[in-house]
């Protein structure tokens, strides 16, 4: 209850998908607009929309995977980074592949 | 009714599928499918008709891929193909095999999971990472892999796996317990008054011979071996190979003592064709003697690699043969390896090959 009550406080932010990751979750959009107090539960209401989302985020350790990147406000993040009131997040493809 | 026979190609950069008519002599490609992923291994469920794929992205991590339309459309999953907080994290999906109403799926680093649904969650078989030999598992070249998985036909509770380099396990409890069988595979990498021991060997490709008699061959890196009592004890039969190392072995799938090998020239000589002329080899005698067959075949500059599960048969009368190289192409033979054709050619690096038999209409 307590944990609803915090998300319904948090903060409203606008989050950037990369286009693969949304091609991987038919409905899903590459600008979207929620509310959550850390990067951790920013990941949570994306996975509660798309389910499955999460688990192309970040692995189990847990931690965000290794070739992905999350900035807020231009400076990398992690899942505890902390959200405020209108801030920009960027989910990016790292370089990868071969 | 009529048949087709899909040929179901795991790439670096998606799964390709060549869908062949019965007498398998006119081949047409479609693909990528998966969204380009590198798709280590795919195969078709006769169960249910869905084809499964099992790969995993640098960006995105593992997951199985599922068709219901032959390949049309595709979802993918990787609920509860993980391990627990803290653990190294499930990089890929390595193998799948289906039996007995579910599908099995073996993942990098080595670990057993087990699906009731068609691969829409999984469940982690844990027993097979509690064996008290697991610290002492050691990465193959391709890292710490379960790559071969082999359900018995008959016994839901009998399973074999292929771990490189930890070697064959079993387990006659469905998954609860298991106990290592290589006795009698050489570790050749370890030193002089170690080469055979209880686990450890680097296990290449493990199948099992058609009959559900308990007979098993290996291809190791440390040779080519045979085994009658269901991986207990293992008998060499790598006597008139051209070597002793390669990765892929492929069954028979009626005659138990039938089996076709991809010899390369060995370990740290190129693990290419031998001579650079390429070949299939063929024991119809379950390993005492060898024949290679090279109609069709490359016999000049052909250096390529075949990996671990590129090479597999059909069900047909006679049964096909096909392989994939590391080069991107696909050889098929109809005749159970006298002759072959090449079907496709300059896809992406291939790790697997499968077959489908479907039913169509005209």
């Amino acid at each position: 209850m307590a944990a609803a009550q915090d998300r319904k406080d948090s903060p409203t932010l606008v989050v950037r998908l990369p286009g693969v990751l949304v091609d991987l979750f038919p409905g899903s959009a590459r600008q979207v607009e929620l509310q959550a107090a850390t990067v951790d539960e920013m990941v949570d209401e994306l996975d509660r929309r798309w389910p499955g989302m999460r688990g192309r985020i970040c692995d189990t350790r847990p931690a965000i995977r290794k070739h992905m990147n999350i900035f807020v406000d231009g400076e990398r993040a992690t899942l505890a980074t902390r959200l405020r009131p209108g801030m920009e997040v960027f989910v990016l493809t790292a370089i990868s592949g071969g | 009714m009529g048949k087709r026979i899909l040929l179901l190609i795991g790439t670096k950069k998606g799964l390709f599928i060549a869908e062949g008519d019965e007498g398998r002599r006119s081949w047409a490609l479609r693909g990528p499918y998966c969204s380009t992923w590198p798709i280590h291994h795919a195969i078709g469920d006769a169960a249910t008709g869905a084809i499964h794929a099992a790969g995993g992205n640098e960006w995105f991590g593992p997951a199985v891929w599922r068709s219901e339309d032959l390949g049309e459309s595709w979802t993918h999953s990787s609920e509860g193909l993980a391990y627990g907080q803290g653990e190294e994290p499930v990089s890929t999906v390595w193998s799948l095999a289906s039996g007995h109403g579910g599908l099995y799926a073996g993942v990098q680093p080595a670990g057993l999971f087990h699906s009731r649904d068609g691969g829409r969650t999984w469940r982690h078989l844990a027993g097979l990472r509690d064996h008290p030999s697991r610290p002492e598992w050691n990465p193959g070249g391709a890292g710490l892999i379960l790559h071969s998985l082999v359900p018995h036909p008959d016994d839901a509770n009998r399973i074999w796996v292929g771990i490189s380099a930890a070697g064959v396990f079993a387990s006659d409890d469905g998954g609860t317990h298991w106990e290592p069988r290589n006795r009698g595979t050489r570790a050749d990498f370890f030193p002089d008054d170690q080469k055979y021991p209880e686990f450890g060997q680097c296990v290449h490709c493990l199948v099992m011979a058609a009959g559900s008699n308990g007979r098993l061959y290996q291809q190791n890196h440390c040779g080519m071996y045979r085994s009658d009592d269901g991986g207990r004890t293992w008998e060499s039969i790598e006597n008139g190979l051209p070597s002793s190392f390669g990765f892929p072995a492929a069954a028979h799938p009626r005659d138990p003592e039938t089996l076709f090998l991809l010899p390369l020239n060995g370990d740290s000589a190129g693990r290419f064709m031998p001579d650079g002329k390429a070949a299939v080899w063929r024991t119809r005698d379950g390993g005492a003697s060898w024949q290679d067959l090279r109609e069709g075949l490359p016999q000049e500059d052909a250096y390529f690699g075949v990996l671990r599960q590129a090479m597999t048969t059909d069900v047909m009368e006679p049964a096909g043969v096909y392989f994939g190289t590391g080069s991107g192409s696909v050889f098929a033979s109809a005749d159970e390896g006298d002759s072959w054709t090449e079907i496709a050619r300059h896809l992406p690096t291939i790790s697997s090959v499968e077959t489908m038999v479907v039913e169509h209409d005209s």
